[in-house]
C-alpha cells in the first residue's frame, strides 16, 4: 500500500493567542510556535499504522516554505519513510484549488494507492482534499474516522456525521480521505526520534520540477484572495465579571442561584 | 442582468434542516435582486414534503428524484449537480458534514471558484464577491474577494445568517431529474453501506440542566478531577469540547457540538472552551453561559452572558469550595 498523506505547517493556537499585526496586513509572526495542523498528525499516524498492517510505505508531502521542511522532518520522526516538500516562489499566494494542484502534480508522480489529508487547516476551509479527488477524477470521503481494508483494491471506511452518527462505505482505490480528529492516537515524538532524521535529505520539488505553470497557482492563479485581517467586531459579547477572586465568586452564585445553576 | 443563486437544501425524514432558511438570508445578503432556487435531492414522498416546504421560501425549487439518492451521498449527488447547474451560476451549500464532503469537489468539476465557510457577505463589485472568514479557531476574522465570473461555490457557516422566516416563494418546483441522470448514474466506486448510531454513554448530557463543561484548557487528565468536584457541588453533569474526547479522557457522549451532542440546559459552564462554531452549534434552547477562558479574547465570550478571564486551573477549585461552604 502506497500512502501519501499532506501535511501543512501551521501557528498552533494551543500555544500562541493569534493577533493582528498593526497594518492588518498578516497575523503577528513573530515568536509564533508553529507546527503540523493537528488533523494531519492524524492522517500520518493512521498512515503509519495502515502500512505496519498491510505493508508498503508512507510518504508526506508540504507545500510551503523552507520552514515547511520542519514538519516533514517531524513526521518523519513519527515513523514516515519518505518526505517531499513542494517549494517555489511561484506557489506564494495559492488558494485552496492551487494547493490542490500543486498536490496533484506530486500524486501523479507516484503510484499512490491512497492519498490522505487533514480534515481542516488553519484557516478552516476545508477543501484541499475534496478538490485534490476532484482533480484526480478518484472517489473521496471526508471526516474520516475509520479505516479497513477489504482487499488490496477496497477499503471500508467510516466517516463522522451528526450527532457523533457514522457513515460507513465501500470505497475502491485509489482514493483521497479527508481524516478527522480522534480516529486514532497519534504517537508522541521524542527528540532522539527528531535526531535520528536530522540529517536525511528532503528533495525539494519546484514548479519546473511538477510541470507547472506558474500562472496557474500562486497569487496569480488564486480566485480567492484575502485582503486584510482583522478582529472580529465585539457584538453584545459577555459581561465580563471584575473584582478579585472573591468578589467574582460572590457574583458567579447569585448568578447561578437565579439561573438554576445550582441544585 | 439577475443573478442566479442556488441553495443546496439539507433534509432528514422529510424535514428541511435548520440551514434551509439561513440560505434564504445569506442569498438576500449576497444579492438582494438575485432569483434564489432551492436544489432538493432525494427519493419519494419525503422528498416532495421538503419540495412543498421550500417553495413557501424560495422563487423556484429544483427537484432531484432517485432511488439512488434514498440516503443522499455526495458521490452519487455531485455528478448530477454538474449536469444540472449552469456553468456560472453562485451556488450556495451549508458549511457542515455534507457540504465539507460535496462542495469542494464540485467547484472543481463546475470550474468555478471556491469560497469556504463564509460568516457574512459584502457586496459584489465587478465580478467579485466580498466576504467575511475567521481563521485561527475564530481568533481572527479576514475579508476575503472572490472572482465569481466563471461561478463560485460557497459554503455557508451554519447560524452565522439569521433564518428568514418571510414566506416570498412562489411554490414552483421544477422536477429536473430527467436531466440529472442523463447519461446514467455514476459507476459505484464509493457505496454507501449503512449509518452506525453513536453510542450512548453512562449519562445523557441532553437531559441536563446544568452542565459544566471543559475544553482543551483543562490541560491534563488529571486536571478533570475539579470538574467533576464542581459538577457535584452544582448538582450537574459533565461535559467537553472535541479534544477531551479525541484524548480518550470523557466518553464520546460527553462531547456537546455538532458531531457530539445537542443539549439545551438552563446553565451552561464552559471552562477552558474556546467556542468554535462547530461547538457553540451543539448549544439550544438559549441556556445561560457562563465562560471561563485566560484568554480575553476567547471566542466564546461573544455567546456567552458572562464571562470571567482567569485560569480555571486556579479558579475551579476555590468556586467549589465556596458553594460547597455554601450547601453546608
Ligand atoms: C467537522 C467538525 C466537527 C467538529 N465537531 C465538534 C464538536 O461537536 N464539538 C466540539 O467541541 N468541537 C468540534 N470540532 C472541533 C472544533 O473545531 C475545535 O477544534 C474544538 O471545539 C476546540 O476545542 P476547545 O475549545 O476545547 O480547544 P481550543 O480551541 O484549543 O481552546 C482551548 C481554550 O482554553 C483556553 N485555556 C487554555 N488554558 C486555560 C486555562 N488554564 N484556564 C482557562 N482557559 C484556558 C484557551 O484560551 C482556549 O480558548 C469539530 C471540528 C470539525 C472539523
Ligand atoms: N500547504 C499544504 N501542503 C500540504 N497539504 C496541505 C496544505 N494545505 C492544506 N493541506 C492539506 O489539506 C488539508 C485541509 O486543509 P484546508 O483545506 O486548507 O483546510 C490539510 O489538513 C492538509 O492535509
Amino acid at each position: 500500500m502506497e500512502i501519501l498523506v499532506c501535511i501543512k505547517r501551521v501557528p498552533d493556537t494551543s500555544e500562541n493567542e493569534i493577533e493582528v499585526n498593526r497594518d492588518g496586513t498578516d497575523i503577528e509572526r513573530d515568536d509564533l510556535v508553529c507546527s503540523v495542523n493537528e488533523w494531519d498528525n492524524y492522517a500520518v499516524e493512521e498512515a503509519i499504522q495502515i502500512r505496519d498492517r498491510v505493508g508498503g510505505s508512507v510518504t508526506v508531502v508540504s507545500v510551503g516554505d523552507e520552514e515547511a521542511e520542519e514538519v516533514v522532518r517531524r513526521e518523519m520522526a513519527m515513523g514516515a519513510d519518505k518526505g517531499i516538500l513542494l517549494s517555489d516562489d511561484a506557489f506564494e499566494g495559492s488558494d485552496g484549488r492551487g494547493i490542490a494542484a500543486i498536490l496533484k502534480a506530486e500524486v501523479k508522480r507516484g503510484n499512490y494507492d491512497l492519498v490522505l489529508t487533514g480534515a481542516q487547516a488553519d484557516d478552516g476551509a476545508a477543501q484541499v482534499g475534496g478538490m485534490l479527488a476532484a482533480m484526480l477524477d478518484w472517489p473521496f470521503a471526508s471526516l474520516v474516522n475509520f479505516i479497513e481494508f477489504v482487499d488490496d483494491k477496497k477499503i471500508k471506511v467510516g466517516r463522522e456525521i451528526a450527532g457523533g452518527n457514522q457513515e460507513m462505505y465501500e470505497i475502491n482505490l485509489p482514493s483521497v480521505l479527508s481524516i478527522q480528529t480522534g480516529i486514532n492516537e497519534p504517537r508522541y515524538v521524542s527528540i532522539r526520534g527528531i535526531r535520528k532524521v536530522a540529517s536525511l535529505e528532503i528533495p525539494v520539488h519546484t514548479a519546473g520540477n511538477l510541470g507547472i505553470s506558474p500562472e496557474s497557482v500562486g497569487e496569480p492563479g488564486a480566485k480567492t484572495k484575502r485582503l486584510d485581517y482583522f478582529m472580529p467586531e465585539p457584538g453584545e459579547g459577555a459581561e465580563i465579571l471584575e473584582g478579585s477572586t472573591d468578589e467574582i465568586i460572590d457574583k458567579l452564585i447569585e448568578l447561578l442561584k437565579a439561573k438554576g445553576g445550582i441544585k | 442582468m439577475t443573478r442566479q443563486v442556488f441553495a443546496y437544501i439539507i433534509h432528514k425524514d422529510g424535514v428541511a434542516d435548520d440551514t434551509a432558511l439561513e440560505m434564504v438570508a445569506a442569498a438576500g445578503k449576497l444579492d438582494s435582486d438575485a432569483r434564489v432556487t432551492a436544489v432538493v435531492a432525494g427519493a419519494g414522498s419525503k422528498l416532495d414534503s421538503v419540495c412543498n416546504e421550500a417553495a413557501s421560501s424560495f422563487a423556484e425549487v429544483w427537484k432531484i428524484d432517485n432511488p439512488a439518492l434514498a440516503y443522499v451521498t455526495s458521490e452519487v449527488l455531485r455528478p448530477m449537480l454538474v449536469l444540472i447547474l449552469p456553468k456560472n451560476g453562485i451556488i450556495l451549500v451549508p458549511h457542515d458534514h455534507f457540504g465539507m464532503d460535496l462542495a469542494p469537489g464540485l467547484s472543481i468539476k463546475l470550474d468555478a471558484a471556491y469560497l469556504p465557510d463564509a460568516v457574512d457577505f459584502q457586496g459584489i463589485d465587478n465580478g467579485k464577491l466580498k466576504a467575511v472568514r475567521e481563521e485561527y479557531t475564530g481568533q481572527v476574522s479576514t475579508h476575503v474577494l472572490t472572482d465569481i465570473s466563471e461561478g463560485v461555490v460557497i459554503t455557508v457557516r451554519p447560524g452565522s445568517f439569521k433564518a428568514d422566516e418571510s414566506k416570498r416563494g412562489e411554490g414552483h418546483v421544477v422536477d429536473k431529474t430527467p436531466e440529472a441522470i442523463e447519461g446514467g448514474l455514476p459507476a459505484g466506486s464509493c457505496r454507501f453501506l449503512e449509518i452506525v448510531e453513536a453510542e450512548v454513554g453512562d449519562v445523557d448530557i441532553t437531559k441536563s440542566d446544568i452542565l459544566v463543561s471543559v475544553g482543551r484548557g483543562i490541560e491534563d487528565e488529571d486536571n478533570l478531577e475539579i470538574i467533576h468536584e464542581l459538577a457535584e457541588a452544582m448538582g450537574g453533569d459533565v461535559s467537553c469540547s472535541r479534544p477531551i474526547v479525541d484524548a480518550k479522557w470523557l466518553e464520546k457522549s460527553r462531547q456537546v457540538g455538532t458531531s457530539g451532542q445537542t443539549v439545551k440546559p438552563k446553565v451552561y459552564m464552559a471552562l477552558g472552551i474556546s467556542g468554535t462554531f462547530q461547538h457553540v452549534g451543539g448549544l439550544k434552547g438559549s441556556p445561560f453561559v457562563i465562560a471561563i477562558n485566560k484568554s480575553p479574547r476567547a471566542p466564546i465570550f461573544q455567546v456567552a452572558d458572562v464571562g470571567i478571564v482567569d485560569d480555571i486551573l486556579d479558579f475551579i477549585p476555590e468556586l467549589t469550595e465556596r458553594i460547597n461552604e455554601l450547601k453546608g
